[in-house]
């Protein structure tokens, strides 16, 4: 039997969060952490978490998860328990709505800050906008993050600064747009990136990139963030 | 993009190459007098204060004093941003920073007048 600690926090009925242990038969076998919250749900239907795709491509169940944070639906059991002990809390340092259900409003208003789309006034081509495959290349490990707010929630400058500090997912976005050659408002993002918050407050300690579900590398778009203020501004 | 007044540089990326290039300052100062100290086992106070009456090493040691309070001033700021914060501390936060910056910005200009005084008030006979 697997001894499974999960995090509860019901605002209506609760004072103040618990943890609450169940005892779960997984026969053996090395299933995800989200198969065990599904048997979880069966035994004790008040159990509250998010979920929909269950491969790792919606980024819905993000947690932490024996105390690093990651996809429930991609982590398997030989992986997050320890001492035949699972412990399940929501991701750190955002409010908490219920259970493992966290209020992310924080996290999109930092995404939105960045200006996540593509900027570009000059007149549209009959077809499409074209982009050399080295140009191309250029977004690969930047376009596939999935907004799962996993390393966000695991950067301390983040926790102590969510309204000012941008946070590593929305910089790897930030940087995704900055480095395509078919954006042309470089300069107007940076302007707005030179401050000492929303880029400077990251201290490289790569959490984020420890943790990212989908193996991105955040640091990496930061630095390169850096160098393209430091190339504009001096 | 966040406004700040009690940052050094204002910008975060000046702020960032300050930080560099002061800890450069300071790792090559250490290094000299490291250095000065291990070549000259049997210094004596004449020799030592002929050395810092030098203007080369006035402005050496003097560019290290504005290196350590740049530097201060930066890392300083960056921790009471981080934590003396309403988040963390409650409605009185802003208060309570805005002194400690102060506090902290004007004994680091006392230090580094402090320390002027000091370099150029060396005398060899003194």
């Amino acid at each position: 039997m697997l001894n499974v600690s999960i995090y509860r926090y019901n605002p209506e009925v609760d004072k103040e969060p618990y943890m609450q242990d169940f005892e779960i038969d997984t026969q053996g076998k090395d299933i995800m952490v989200l198969d065990v919250l599904e048997k979880l749900k069966v035994q004790d239907s008040t159990l509250v978490f998010r979920r929909s795709c269950r491969e790792g491509v919606c980024g819905s169940d993000g947690m932490n998860i024996s105390g690093k944070n990651g996809l429930a639906c991609v982590t398997p059991l030989s992986e997050a328990v320890k001492n035949n002990k699972l412990v399940i809390r929501p991701l750190p340092g955002l409010p908490v709505i219920r259970d493992l259900v966290i209020d992310m409003s924080q996290f999109y208003a930092q995404y939105e800050k960045i200006q996540p789309y593509m900027i570009n006034n000059t007149p549209a081509p009959a077809i499409e906008r074209l982009q050399s495959p080295e140009d191309r290349a250029k977004l690969d490990g930047l376009y596939e993050c999935i907004l799962c707010a996993c390393c966000s929630t695991a950067c301390p400058s983040f926790w102590w600064n969510p309204d000012k500090f941008i946070g590593p997912s929305g910089l790897l976005q930030a940087y995704r747009f900055l480095a395509d050659s078919r954006d042309t408002a470089t300069e107007e993002r940076l302007v707005k990136l030179d401050d000492p918050f929303s880029v400077f407050r990251c201290h490289g300690i790569m959490n984020c990139v420890q943790v990212c579900p989908k193996g991105l590398n955040p640091t990496k778009a930061i630095g390169h963030i850096r160098n393209m203020l430091i190339r504009s501004a001096t | 993009m966040v406004t700040t007044v009690t940052s050094l540089g204002r910008s975060g990326l000046s702020d960032w190459l300050i930080q560099r290039v002061s800890a450069f300052v300071m790792t090559a100062y250490l290094i000299f007098i490291v250095g000065y100290l291990v070549m000259n086992p049997e210094l004596t106070y004449a020799q030592w204060a002929q050395l810092n009456q030098a203007l080369p090493m006035r402005m050496f040691s003097l560019l290290t004093i504005l290196s350590i309070a740049a530097h201060a001033w930066i890392g300083m700021w960056c921790v009471l941003t981080d934590y003396v914060t309403v988040r963390l501390v409650g409605p009185k936060a802003t208060a309570i920073r805005i002194v400690f910056q102060l506090g902290m910005i004007a004994i680091t200009l006392l230090y580094v007048i402090w320390a002027i005084d000091i370099l150029w008030g060396i005398q060899v006979n003194g």
